[in-house]
Parts: C-alpha cells; sequence; structure tokens
C-alpha cells in the first residue's frame, strides 16, 4: 500500500509558507494576473450584466422571458464548456481567429466574463424585482421615467448587487476549466492560480501548489467575509 | 409660459373602479377646485386610499373620467405630488431624498442645494439632513415624504393618513407642516381617521362610504349636521365599515 510519508507533507507545507512570506516573485506572477484576469472579467460582467438584469426586470420587451429563462439556466454553465465555446470562436479556424487572442490573458478575460455575467444579470434581476414591487407606486408619483427607475433601483439596490458582483468574482477565481483551454496555462504568460496547482500537483511540486492553495482559500474566505459584512452594515443602516 | 396656467380644477366625472368583480369605488362625481383643504373621511375599507390614487393617476379607473383643467400627461404628473400612507423612503440620507424629485426633473446641481436646505429646515430636519432616512423615527420619517413631496412646490398635495401611528406632538408637528403648505398656495387633498384632525384641517368634507361618495360638505356644516345618516353614525363612532 503506497503511502505519503507525512514527512513530504510538512515539508511542502513549510516550503509554502516560505514562499508566502518570502513573497516568491513566480507566485506573486501568479496571483497577479489570476486577480488582473478575474477582476478585468467581474468589471466588464457588471457592466454588462446590472443594466441587463434590471432591464430584465423592469421593462415588457419581446423575448424577456426567454432571455430571463437563459440567464437564470447560464448561472450555473459549466467552466469547461464555456472555455470550449471560447475557443472555437477565437481559434484560428474561428469567427474572431483573426484577433489572434487565443491563449492571452484577453482570452482568459472573455471566458470568465461570458461565464459569470449571467450570475450578476440573474441575481441583480431579482434585486431589481424586489426593490421594484416596494418602489413602484412612489416612484411614479414622483415622476420618474423609465431610465431613471433603472438607475434609481440599482443605486438603492447597490449593497445587495455588490454581493452579487463578489459572487461573480468568488466563481472567476476559483474556476480552472475555462482558463486552462483558452489560456492554455502558459509560464508566464496565462498561468493562474487555479491552473498553477493544477499542473503543480500532477508534476508533484505542492510546495508551489499549497501556496497558491492557501492564497485562494483566503480570497474566497475574504470575499465571503466580506459579502457577509456589506449584507449586516446595510440592514443595519439602510433598512 | 405654461406654468402660469393651473392644472386644477380636477374634474372626476363618474368614477368607477372594479376588481374582481367588486365595484370599489362607484361613481363618484365631483370637482376639486383649487382653494380649499379638501379632507375625505370614511370608515376603513370605504375606498379613500383608492380614490387618491385615482386622482393622482397612479390607478386608471374602469369607467369614468378624471380631467384636469391644465391638460394631461406628462405637465400634469410632475405639477402633482402624494405621500403614501407608508411613504417609500429612498435608502439614501434625507437631503438626498429630497434631492431625488429635483433631480428627476433636471433641476441643475447649483440650485438643488439651496432648496434641499430651505425644504429641510421647513420640515424641521435640518439636524438629521445627513442620516439615512431609514433610521429616522416614524414622525421624521412622514415629515421628509412630505417635505421630499413639497420641495417641487406641487399644485396639488395628496396625502393618505399622514400621522396615523404618530403620537399627538408629531401629528401636531405634521399638521403644521401642512397648514404652512397649504398657505403656500398648494392645493390639500387628504384621508385621515382622525376626526379632530379633520377639523382643524378641513375646509371641506367628501364622506365616502361603500366607495360612493354620500356627501360633500363645508367642514362646519359637516360636523354641525350631517346631512347622511350615515355621516352621522360614523361621526358617532357608530359606523363599522
Ligand atoms: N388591488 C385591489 N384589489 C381588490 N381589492 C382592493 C384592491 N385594493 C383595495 N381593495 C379593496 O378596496 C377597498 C377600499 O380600499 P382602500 O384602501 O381605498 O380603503 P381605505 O378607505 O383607504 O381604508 P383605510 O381607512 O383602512 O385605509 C377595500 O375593501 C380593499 O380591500
Ligand atoms: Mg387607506
Amino acid at each position: 500500500m503506497p503511502r505519503y510519508p507525512l514527512t513530504d507533507l510538512t515539508a511542502a507545507f513549510a516550503l509554502a509558507l516560505d514562499m508566502l512570506l518570502r513573497v516568491d516573485r513566480d507566485l506573486l506572477e501568479i496571483v497577479g494576473l489570476s486577480l488582473r484576469v478575474s477582476l478585468s472579467a467581474v468589471g466588464l460582467a457588471a457592466l454588462i450584466g446590472l443594466p441587463l438584469g434590471a432591464a430584465v426586470a423592469l421593462f415588457r420587451f419581446p423575448g424577456r422571458l426567454a432571455v430571463h429563462a437563459l440567464l437564470t439556466a447560464f448561472m450555473g454553465l459549466p467552466p469547461v464548456v464555456v472555455g470550449l465555446i471560447v475557443y472555437l470562436l477565437l481559434s484560428r479556424a474561428g469567427p474572431l481567429g483573426v484577433l489572434g487572442l487565443l491563449f492571452t490573458p484577453a482570452a482568459m478575460i472573455i471566458a470568465q466574463c461570458l461565464l459569470i455575467t449571467p450570475i450578476i444579470a440573474a441575481l441583480s434581476a431579482q434585486t431589481v424585482a424586489d426593490l421594484h414591487e416596494e418602489y413602484d407606486e412612489q416612484l411614479r408619483s414622483l415622476a420618474a421615467g423609465p431610465g431613471q427607475t433603472l438607475v434609481t433601483l440599482l443605486w438603492d439596490g447597490r449593497f445587495r448587487l455588490l454581493t452579487a458582483i463578489l459572487a461573480g468574482f468568488g466563481r472567476a477565481v476559483a474556476e480552472v476549466g475555462a482558463v486552462m483551454i483558452v489560456g492554455g496555462n502558459i509560464n508566464h504568460a496565462t498561468r493562474v492560480m487555479t491552473t498553477a496547482i493544477a499542473l503543480e500537483t500532477s508534476k508533484g511540486n505542492l510546495a508551489l501548489a499549497l501556496a497558491l492553495g492557501i492564497i485562494l482559500i483566503a480570497l474566497a474566505l475574504g470575499v465571503n467575509l466580506a459579502a457577509m459584512a456589506i449584507r449586516d452594515a446595510t440592514r443595519a443602516r439602510y433598512g | 409660459m405654461a406654468e402660469a396656467t393651473s392644472i386644477l380644477p380636477l374634474r372626476l366625472t363618474s368614477v368607477t373602479l372594479q376588481a374582481r368583480g367588486q365595484t370599489l369605488i362607484d361613481g363618484i362625481s365631483a370637482d376639486l377646485q383649487a382653494a380649499g383643504r379638501s379632507l375625505i373621511l370614511g370608515p376603513n375599507g370605504a375606498g379613500k386610499s383608492l380614490l387618491l390614487r385615482l386622482c393622482h393617476g397612479l390607478l386608471r379607473p374602469t369607467a369614468g373620467r378624471i380631467d384636469w383643467a391644465g391638460g394631461n400627461g406628462e405637465r400634469v404628473r410632475r405639477r402633482q405630488a402624494m405621500v403614501f400612507q407608508d411613504p417609500v423612503l429612498l435608502r439614501r440620507s434625507a437631503a438626498a431624498n429630497i434631492r431625488y424629485p429635483l433631480h428627476l426633473r433636471g433641476i441643475p446641481r447649483g440650485e438643488r442645494q439651496a432648496a434641499v436646505d430651505e425644504a429641510l429646515a421647513h420640515a424641521g430636519l435640518g439636524a438629521v439632513a445627513d442620516r439615512p432616512a431609514r433610521v429616522l423615527s416614524g414622525g421624521e420619517q412622514q415629515r421628509l415624504a412630505i417635505a421630499r413631496a413639497w420641495v417641487t412646490r406641487p399644485e396639488v398635495l395628496f396625502l393618505d393618513e399622514p400621522t396615523s401611528n404618530l403620537d399627538p406632538a408629531a401629528t401636531r408637528a405634521i399638521e403644521e407642516l401642512i397648514l404652512a403648505v397649504a398657505r403656500a398656495g398648494t392645493k390639500i387633498v387628504m384621508t385621515t381617521h382622525d376626526l379632530g384632525q379633520a377639523r382643524r384641517l378641513a375646509d371641506e368634507i367628501l364622506f365616502l362610504h361603500h366607495g360612493r361618495l354620500l356627501e360633500r360638505t363645508a367642514a362646519a356644516d359637516f360636523f354641525a349636521a350631517p346631512r347622511t345618516a350615515e355621516a352621522a353614525a360614523f361621526l358617532k363612532g357608530d359606523l363599522l365599515c
């Protein structure tokens, strides 16, 4: 029966802590790219998803129900499938092949953006619909137009929407399938935390994998704590 | 200039509202003139809130007409305001709540602050201007809702039981605010359960029962000698729905 010597694990762990404390350059580069890609993706997804979700919640337009159903269904899209679709679009033979984006951080941003836009849009549709029920008569009485109503509801729902955005970020930064396919996990180019963990673990380089894993968990934890803190603080302040 | 012509009087012609086979507002005809404070009285469920919503344009009558002398559409909408039985305050500061309707109307940023400060002072809310509106006390919230409605200087202000759930001091503050708004030239149309309040504020009474306008009388006459048996019973506290 094969057995991993405990000392190896302890050693890996010690090495991981050492890398974290020394602020290892490779580690820093990977974490930096991860944050750059996922923050860009979440920024883009918010720019698209917030108004889209609000519009779905507020306006009657042809295909509204279909859009809403799609958004909800796409909340749980498998990252590898999104990766595959973006790969096909960006590959040399694909419709967007001329852009030459495949295996660049831009491709990874696009893939993660596609992955989380439905999450942010569906959650903001829900938030905006709830608020609208409460605000509708009052806003009509104050003579707010449709566009003004949309902006008002997004603003007054800002804290709940922030938690939707954090949820999107959490999903983006933790997914591995999409960035692996469209980024290719190229060292010093497209290697992010999740793909590095996958690779280093398979190579037996547990220290780097563990160090990255610790950072990833800390990030996930931080995001959730921030979401909870925002929720509690605003419930107390704004009702 | 368009501003010069009043949107009043408001004319209701056989206004009827039906929902799920029930007649909630039953053929109400009335002219609301610019002069005088009009109070709508009636037991719970009489249709007072619905009538205000119909007048304000939030509901459409299923039959009958509602006509403003000053025309229709956007202009009429922007020159009236309503304070709801449960006002919805925006999740922002008290001052931002008052600024909001000015912003909607495209009042230049530079002109807004003076109007906001004046409205806050007028409503006695200067000290809580920067507090989130939703942590204010019930009385403060109600005054804020009135200040927000009044900051655009509407020609007509509809108020739906603006002092329900308030203590006597807060009620008095609201009544003084309403009287000041009326003195500044805004037509007041409001509902109340408080007969003392109706005596203090009303120039005329519209008495509603089961969705029908049973009588419309000068306030002094209404309290001295109501013309209908229902109104008499209501004044004695004997009329239940
Ligand atoms: N959307 C609706 N659908 C069906 N019935 C309604 C609706 N809104 C109100 N009603 C009914 O219409 C009647 C009048 O309601 P309204 O709120 O105008 O009463 P009110 O005179 O304001 O009463 P209160 O003094 O309790 O505020 C009530 O019986 C109510 O149940
Ligand atoms: Mg009512």
